[in-house]
């Protein structure tokens, strides 16, 4: 068994694949239209066409929008990214007018920061010290 | 100053702010956020597992902020959709208010200025 794809609930697709797209540097891989309004949109990232695909899924769910404020109010990011430079990503998406409710902080093993996703989400980028 | 009609709800205050110091996991808590003020639970949460071994539950760390709280140590603020937790030393003032550190100083000092 093996991870190929996970979500984020989002409160409008057209605004996340912009923002996960245009701000964050994610490919569009699936863009499927479901019905009247909804799509099956994914992306992966800029150098991985065949990795884990991030679907961007609606959170049309009643319990949804509650259970997102929740995890917002609290600080808890609903989806972890990999990145090289925790420090460039802040100060790059800083300037882009991204809100971070947590800066680069130093865990140890691991760099972390928290941003929010414009969507109704907190994301925690990463850092891993020990690897390329 | 313990004085007048302000001595009891003193007098609990300090009780609080006692009992909120007096836990090792809670002194941890204003460790980080002195480090940095303004803090999730999420990232507190994160500092008490990484840099003190603290592996409580959220839940748990919410019930010290509680404490930290009445005690008037630890204020919530709200920042749109986010909750952030303040440090605040005021109340700290008054332990050494009621036991100054410099003591020998001052009785010197209360012996030069008498007549």
């Amino acid at each position: 068994m093996k991870i190929i794809l996970t979500s984020v609930l989002v409160d409008d697709q057209a605004k996340a694949e912009r923002f996960y797209t245009e701000t964050l540097g994610f490919v569009k891989k699936h863009d499927v239209p479901l019905g009247d309004t909804s799509r099956w949109l994914t992306v992966v990232g800029r150098n991985e066409p065949d990795g884990t695909e991030l679907l961007l899924e609606p959170d049309g769910h009643p319990a949804a929008k509650q259970f997102k404020a929740a995890m917002v109010e609290d600080g808890i990011p609903m989806a972890q990214f990999g990145v090289d430079n925790v420090e460039g990503e802040h100060q790059r998406l800083n300037k882009a007018g991204v809100r971070f409710t947590q800066p680069p902080t130093d865990f140890g093993p691991v760099i972390t920061a928290v941003f929010d996703d414009t969507c109704g989400n907190l994301i925690q980028i990463a850092q891993m010290k020990d690897q390329p | 100053m313990l004085t007048g009609t302000g001595k009891r709800s003193l007098a609990s205050l300090m009780d609080e702010l006692y009992r909120a110091i007096a836990d090792p996991t809670r002194r941890a808590i204003l460790d980080e956020l002195v480090d940095r003020n303004g803090q999730t639970l999420f990232e507190l949460c994160g500092r008490l597992i990484m840099k003190h071994r603290i592996e409580s539950s959220r839940q748990a760390i919410s019930q010290h902020l509680d404490v930290l709280e009445a005690a008037g140590l630890v204020t919530t603020e709200r920042d749109g959709r986010y909750k952030f937790h303040w440090f605040n030393g005021e109340p700290l003032r008054e332990i050494t208010r009621r036991w100054p550190p410099k003591k020998t100083k001052q009785n010197k000092k209360r012996k030069g200025n008498d007549p």
